[in-house]
């Protein structure tokens, strides 16, 4: 244990995980976006695997990992359009009908590799940027400012959606839309297009969260995301619907990850243990839903789709 | 009661008729098809050779045949189990990790009674398997009934766990210690019990004993939901957990039986993936993919296209075993990789939720007048979503 404890491994393992909860982080926070204005959409991580291997494909292609990342946030974007129209125009059972989502992500994003790339080749992966100074700090600046870009935005994006969400006229719509859609209606807000526009920054976050996954990983495969997505949605409830709640499930999720891998490789936990210890996660989490479940109320109108007159 | 239930029986029918509907299912598939045949040719494959060998590599001959119904039983149980859930109103996402925990507590009953003859260690090993999955079950369901915690998230969670102890039981504490590999030990049990594999019932083919035992729980589960006092119960539950508590029920305990009931279905399937395998061992990769194939998702969208009832979805399971199985053969034959198929599911999934609206709609602008003859008691709110109901929090 002692070995664990040097000012080398203890800053490493606390920056990857802040780059391990960066995909968490994003997709969370549009997930949240979402379910603010009543449009619950479980179809993340299928989102999040196309997204994956369009900005694998795209990097392998080109080279060039900016365009690469645009092209997953695009796929993200476009998934966002099918979403909204499925769960928003139609009104589908929203719970269902990203199941499947999820199944089309999972199998097509592992068709496309299998019949596109075939081998898997690594790509580059993202440099880290240094902050100027602030990553001169001892300790804090190797943990927090020597990250890559994606991991900055992930983390910025925090207070811009607590903003949003809480000081603007659309944040307001926002969460008039999924606390009573019926008066939100009734002073002119338009209903489904708050919604569209919320699903569509959601699923464009998942797709962000997609490309920052594989760039973190550097090489697709199947089932890239292990379940990710699904995740995310939890941190939601996690994170009681407040962006910074869903930072701080974010990071718990990164750091006893990185935590656990970091005790494997020095050989802390024997490697079967450490199976064990990976599910410590899942299991704070459900804890975590028992709590919150009684504590913070989801928004009313939380996967209800909104009919006029009903 | 008896105006009661026939309340409930009349909204159980028009709760029927929206989620389901007889032509919505076939179009989604059709559909579903046609946009595969559309990928095939994107892809430079000619969709009518990949269809054919599906086709042909799931039904045509007996052995086609019994592989597709043994790929389908686990289906089918899965299926079964998500459909009893769905009645109560509670969605099962969680069959993955039910799978693996009935599977690992089968593995375990056979490793542990390895002389019992096969028609004791059978019945043992299957209700065991049904046991695990059950356990497994029960904690979401208590969760959702007593405490109010959302179903989907805490089953997905579950998944999670479940993976990671299948990884440790098979690496670990029931790891076949006899095999010589200079690689380290493969994550696997040893050899179980030859009494404790299900028998072959038809000679040169792979259907074993347990398509068998799926139907007839299908059947089962049939007749429990729909011909006794406590199936009547899940579905007023399902139908509004106000008005059932008003009637007297038990509403928590109700829902949590009929996640456990689904959990048990799903154990069961994870039994007979193991014990119907063909190395007949349970092995991991570490993926709860690699164990299951998938059957814990694949399941929901078997129920799903089997109209949410177990007699139908046999029907179903059938059908999209047979999807899975012709898949490889797909493969070979014009190199479309069998994902198309996981592709295919859920874009069937996604048809049929939304046909269902445009079905809704159009209902409730044709002539009102024989609407109201036909059914005078019918309520002016849609049933209640799924996704919502747990914040209607019981006091």
């Amino acid at each position: 244990m002692s070995q664990f404890f040097t000012y080398a491994v203890l800053t490493a393992t606390v920056a990857s995980a802040l780059g391990l909860a960066a995909p968490f982080l994003l997709a969370a926070l549009g997930e949240t976006v979402g379910q603010r204005s009543g449009v619950i959409n479980l179809g993340v991580d299928g989102i999040m695997l196309l997204s994956a291997f369009t900005t694998y494909f795209t990097a392998l292609k080109t080279g060039n990992l900016l365009f690469a990342v645009l092209v997953g946030m695009g796929t993200g974007a476009v998934m966002g359009i099918v979403t909204a129209f499925i769960s928003v125009t139609l009104k589908a059972e929203q719970g269902i009908s990203g199941i499947g989502v999820y199944l089309f992500g999972l199998g097509f994003s592992d068709l496309m590799f299998i019949k596109l790339v075939g081998t898997p080749l690594p790509i580059n992966s993202l440099n880290p940027i240094n902050i100027p100074l602030l990553d001169r700090i001892p300790a804090v600046g190797g943990m927090f400012f020597k990250q890559t870009i994606l991991v900055y935005v992930a983390f910025l994006l925090v207070p811009v959606v607590t903003f949003v969400l809480n000081r603007t006229t659309f944040g307001m719509k926002v969460r008039a839309s999924g606390e009573n859609p019926a008066a939100a209606d009734s002073v002119g807000v338009n209903v489904a297009r708050i919604r569209w526009s919320t699903v569509l920054i959601g699923c464009t976050l998942a797709g962000l969260a997609g490309a920052a996954l594989l760039l973190y990983d550097g090489i697709f495969q199947e089932n890239l995301t292990q379940s990710e997505g699904f995740i995310a949605v939890a941190l939601v409830y996690f994170g009681a619907w407040r962006p910074t709640g869903v930072m701080g499930g974010s990071v718990l999720y990164g750091l006893t990850i990185a935590v656990v891998l970091e005790w494997k490789s020095l050989g802390i936990i024997p490697l079967s243990a450490s199976d064990l210890a990976a599910t410590a996660p899942a299991v704070i989490t459900i804890l975590a839903l028992l709590t919150i479940a009684r504590r913070f109320r989801q928004p009313a109108a939380l996967g209800k789709p909104y009919e006029r007159g009903g | 009661m008896s105006r009661f239930s026939v309340a409930v029986g009349e909204a159980w029918k028009d709760r029927r008729r929206l989620l389901l509907s007889w032509f919505a299912l076939p179009l989604s598939l059709v559909a579903a098809l046609l946009l595969g045949a559309i990928m095939m040719l994107a892809l430079g494959a000619n969709p009518i050779t990949g269809y054919n060998a599906l086709i042909v590599g799931a039904f045509d001959g007996s052995y086609a045949l019994g592989s597709t119904a043994v790929r389908a039983a686990p289906l089918l149980l899965v299926a079964v189990g998500i459909c009893v859930a769905f009645r109560a109103n509670v969605f099962n996402i969680g069959g993955e990790g039910q799978l693996a925990m009935g599977g690992l507590a089968s593995s375990a009953t056979a490793l542990a009674l390895p002389n019992l003859p096969s028609i004791e260690l059978i019945p043992l090993v299957l209700l065991a398997g049904a046991a695990g999955g059950a356990a497994w079950g029960a904690i979401p369901g208590a969760f959702k009934a007593y405490f109010n915690v959302n179903e989907i998230l805490s089953t997905i969670m579950l998944n999670l766990v479940a993976v990671q102890i299948m990884n440790w039981l098979l690496a670990g504490p029931m790891v076949d210690k006899t095999q010589n590999s200079t690689y380290g030990l493969i994550p696997e049990t040893r050899l179980l019990p030859r009494a404790s594999w299900l028998p072959i019932l038809i000679p040169n083919t792979q259907l074993h004993l347990g398509v068998l035992i799926a139907v007839v729980v299908a059947v089962g589960v049939w007749v429990l939901i729909y011909r006794t006092s406590f199936g009547f119960r899940i579905q007023a539950v399902g139908l509004s957990r106000d008005a059932s508590r008003y009637a007297g029920m038990p509403v928590k305990r109700t829902m949590t039986l009929a996640m456990t009931i689904s959990g048990a279905m799903c154990g069961l399937a994870g039994a007979l993936l193991v014990f119907g395998s063909i190395s007949h061992r349970m092995v991991t990769d570490g993926s709860l993919t690699g164990f299951t194939g998938s059957d814990g998702f694949n399941g929901i969208v078997v129920a799903l296209f089997g109209a949410l009832n177990p007699l139908w979805t046999i029907i179903s399971a059938f059908l999209f075993g047979g999807l899975l199985v012709g898949g490889d053969a797909l493969q070979v034959a014009t190199g479309v990789p069998a994902d198309m198929v996981t592709a295919l599911e859920g874009l069937v999934v996604v048809f049929v939720v939304s046909l269902e609206y445009m079905r809704r709609r159009s209902r409730t602008t044709s002539s009102p007048s024989r609407r109201s003859r036909a059914r005078p008691t019918e309520p002016v709110a849609p049933a209640e979503s799924l996704v919502t109901a747990d914040e209607r929090s019981d006091p």
